[in-house]
């Protein structure tokens, strides 16, 4: 463990990592269906990309590099009675897949939960060694 | 008679072998959704000869062979991976009990019981 990167530091950083995914899916699920009067002041699908941190001896572990905004158009609907309708009557619909975003955070969930299991097994392991020869 | 360093035999090396090989595969998993990430992983006996001859194991390190890769160039597979963790530790748990045995082997020698 001498080297670089501990188990706990590698796995503890990759936790952090999906958390700030299941961030992100938490805000776009909670935006969608809110609706705009212009299409440049609708909510897009924010997405964070995950990028390798390289350790020592194959160690690595991952960060998030950046997060993007969804290239998804927002979907632009006739509604000439809704107070935020433009002077045409059109208002634009956030630009969130829900579907996807469920299914992204049950990814999410069970990447995290293999994270956890990850630090419990180490733990448990170098524990087991402290008692060594007791 | 055996000197003090070879009391643990191989079981030492293969201690800290399997502590690297866990770290490792922790990694693998860690960036299961890294785009273009490749997974790792030791050919374990070429790493644990490698370690007795005094040599780094790091020349045993091999990238893994998906099933199928994905789009994004990541070649990590989850199922592959946990199951390689869970009889990696399984193994450093037997080494660790084969050094148990020689530790209270070697105690009931000294204190003569």
């Amino acid at each position: 463990m001498a080297n670089g990167m501990s188990i706990f530091e590698i796995s503890g950083r990759a936790m952090a990592a999906q958390l700030v995914r299941m961030n992100t899916s938490a805000s776009n699920l909670a935006n969608a269906g809110t609706v705009s009067g212009s299409e440049d002041t609708a909510f897009r699908a924010m997405k964070p990309v995950f990028r390798t941190v390289m350790g020592e001896a194959g160690r690595a572990t991952v960060q998030v590099d950046r997060i993007d905004t969804s290239t998804a158009k927002p979907v632009k609907r006739h509604d000439p009675n809704h107070p935020l309708a433009d002077q045409d009557g059109n208002i634009w619909e956030a630009a969130v897949d829900s579907t996807a975003e469920m299914v992204e955070m049950l990814e999410i969930s069970r990447q995290y939960q293999n994270n956890v299991q990850v630090l419990a097994t180490a733990k448990g392991l170098i524990s087991e060694t402290l008692r060594l020869g007791q | 008679m055996p000197s003090l360093d070879n009391i643990f035999g191989i079981h030492a090396t293969a201690l800290k072998l399997r502590e690297q090989r866990m770290a490792i595969l922790g990694s693998n998993i860690a960036n299961a959704s890294t785009p273009g990430y490749k997974a790792r992983d030791i050919e374990f006996p070429q790493a644990l000869q490698l370690a007795e001859s005094g040599q780094s194991p790091e020349a045993a390190m091999r990238y893994r062979v998906p099933v199928q890769p994905s789009l994004d160039g990541n070649t990590v597979e989850l199922a592959t991976e946990q199951t390689a963790f869970a009889a990696n530790a399984l193994a450093y748990r037997s080494s660790l009990s084969f050094l148990q045995g020689r530790i209270g082997t070697l105690s009931r020698a000294l204190k003569g019981e």
